[in-house]
């Protein structure tokens, strides 16, 4: 007699069985020959599989090379600048429209706006708003600080955006008297200027989902709540500081989770808006993998990158997933 | 209490005013003329407004815009049905180590594509269809299944199991009782889910621009990033194309903007 369960078990796994086989092909085998090239000599257009000797060597000269190190660099200051920026803008929106206000929905929306765009079309036009000779430098005229700057004999201001190669706040100093290896650096460690319009831009475009996400976890927190803190004596301010904001944690800690791995794999918005930007200023690691694999044709070194990001992605992910998995089942 | 009305009023003026200024932009500048269009004169209003940058941006765009609808509807249907049957499975269905391989098929969606990129080229090249919109297709299916499984499981999850014993005692199978019984309740998941995937693979460029490197054969949002950096190009018929490139998905979202967020907070895994 057949077990019926025997049964269940192998028409779902025959339902899911193109899904599975597709995952473990184009997901996991992927990832595994890609972790296999980066350990390889495949330099050129012409395919060489033969281990490099040491085996480590394409990430130790990886590590080396100033580009990628300023990679590095901009990934944590982005992603810094871009949660900051995008986490307090979406809260900030998200408290201001959590009343009874004509127009709510409106308001909404428009914030949301931006997430249904793509990063090309918005990159497209960011671009030019950051250009240093027109967009937003225009308003420096139009709204006539220039002339009260200049007839106060000071320069009138012109920011160069993305095209500013300067990096401020150089921690250099610090690091080569905190560890020996910090002196060996071939690149400041500071904010390169040219990110903070990408972080702007990319604040825009994403701090409507931020703002959504917060709105959803104010909808869940009851009336009571409130009235017993402003039975308390809390004002608004009080309210939302000490009481609702703590409460909401969890949704940050979600929201902020979920921006930490668009900023460690952006691409497609620095591409259109700036690309590498002036002495790299700009360069994110999904760049250089793009720039190594399709216009360099260096190949172990594009597929180490890409090694590089995707365990920072599972350094976040995978605790995130274990950690979502776990509540639900309890 | 009028005050603070008025403050909030204020600031959510601003914030919408600066929210909208690149939306501005781009729209303005697309109705300029190419005689009048000028860097320095960007955030002012035509004088008279112009057809001209959208006629030469639809002239070089059309193409484009065919490949991505193209390749974006069966994309967005295909991973939906296989999302469907796969979340069906992963919740009405649970077997000894069925989470296990959900898990599994759920880290699909949150890997960086540029670690799998090299591999997949080679892959399509094998298969010969590297370079090609059906290339481009499968591609999407494949990394869209882990998104759309996850959200019409989370979709299923809330669909009592009675409907589905009720069914099984009347003597349907598995397949027969999804056919019959889950299919008609699932409208609402599969709107949200095409809606999200729509989205997302028109809005996609690392996919176009590396599996498909032939500039015929382009969705629109590579051809757009190419039309912006050409010298030759007219700044007007740039923001054109920009807003040509943004409608699809943005009149999806003003007609359908519920389901839109919905789908959102399902991608974003509010389990």
């Amino acid at each position: 007699m057949v077990n019926p369960h025997w049964l269940v078990r192998n028409k779902g796994l025959l339902i899911l069985l193109p899904s599975l086989l597709l995952t473990a092909i184009f997901v996991y085998g992927f990832i595994g020959t890609s972790f296999l090239y980066s350990l390889t000599n495949w330099r050129t257009l012409a395919v060489d599989l033969s281990l490099r000797d040491p085996l480590w060597r394409t990430y130790t000269d990886m590590l080396a090379m100033p580009r990628f190190q300023a990679d590095l660099r901009n990934t944590l200051v982005f992603t810094i600048l871009f949660i900051g920026l995008a986490v307090g803008t979406g809260l900030g929106l998200a408290i201001l429209l959590d009343r009874q206000l004509a127009g709510k929905g409106f308001f909404r929306s428009a914030f949301l706006f931006p997430y249904a765009l793509s990063f090309i079309v918005t990159g497209v036009v960011w671009r030019w708003i950051f250009n240093p000779e027109t967009g937003i430098n225009l308003f420096f005229d139009i709204l006539g600080i220039n002339q009260v700057l200049e007839s106060a004999g000071m320069n009138p201001l012109s920011p160069g955006w993305t095209t500013d190669p300067e990096v401020v706040l150089s921690v250099n100093q610090v690091l080569a008297h905190a560890w020996p290896g910090g002196a060996t650096f071939q690149i400041e460690w500071g904010i390169p200027v040219a990110l903070i319009p990408i972080a702007i831009a990319a604040t825009w475009q994403l701090s409507g989902f931020v703002m959504a996400m917060y709105l959803g976890g104010l909808g869940g927190i009851s009336k009571q709540v409130r009235d017993a803190a402003r039975i308390d004596g809390a004002g608004e301010f009080r309210m939302y500081r000490s009481v609702i904001i703590p409460m909401l944690t969890p949704i940050t800690i979600s929201t902020a989770i979920i921006l930490l791995h668009v900023s460690l794999k952006i691409f497609d918005l620095v591409f259109a808006m700036s690309g590498v930007g002036p002495g790299f200023a700009t360069d994110v690691p999904a760049i250089f993998v793009f720039e190594m694999m399709f216009k360099a044709a260096r190949y172990n070194l594009g597929a180490a990158a890409s090694i590089v990001m995707l365990v920072a992605s599972c350094l976040v992910i995978v605790p995130y997933l274990v950690h979502k998995f776990r509540s639900r089942e309890t | 209490m009028s005050l603070r009305r008025g403050i909030l009023w204020f600031i959510l003026g601003f914030a919408l005013i600066l929210y909208a200024l690149p939306v501005y932009v781009m729209i303005i500048n697309g109705f300029k003329d190419a005689s009048s269009v000028s860097l320095a004169t960007m955030w002012q209003l035509p004088g008279r407004a112009s057809l001209g940058g959208f006629t030469e941006a639809w002239a070089m765009l059309s193409p484009n815009l065919r490949n991505s609808l193209v390749m974006v509807v069966p994309a967005a249907l295909l991973s939906s049905i296989i999302g469907a049957l796969n979340g069906y499975v992963f919740s009405k269905w649970r077997f000894r180590g069925s989470e296990v391989l959900f898990a599994l098929l759920l880290f699909g969606f949150f890997i960086p594509y540029q670690a799998i990129l090299l591999p997949l080229v080679r892959f399509l090249q094998w298969i010969n269809v590297y370079g090609t919109l059906p290339g481009l297709v499968l591609t999407h299916v494949v990394y869209g299944i882990s998104v759309t499984t996850l959200i019409f499981r989370n979709f299923y999850v809330n669909i009592p199991g009675s409907i589905i014993e009720a069914a099984t005692v009347d003597g349907a199978g598995m397949i027969e009782t999804f056919w019959r019984v889950m299919l008609p309740l699932s409208l609402p998941a599969f709107a949200v889910t095409l809606i999200f995937q729509f989205t997302n693979i028109w809005n996609d460029f690392l996919f176009g621009i590396t599996v498909v490197p032939n500039p015929k054969a382009q969705p629109v949002t590579i051809a757009l990033n190419n039309l912006s950096g050409s010298f030759s190009v007219d700044w007007n018929v740039v923001m054109a194309g920009a807003v040509i490139a943004a409608l699809p998905t943005a009149l999806v979202y003003i007609g359908l903007g519920k389901l839109f967020v919905r789908g959102l907070i399902a991608g974003a895994i509010k389990a």
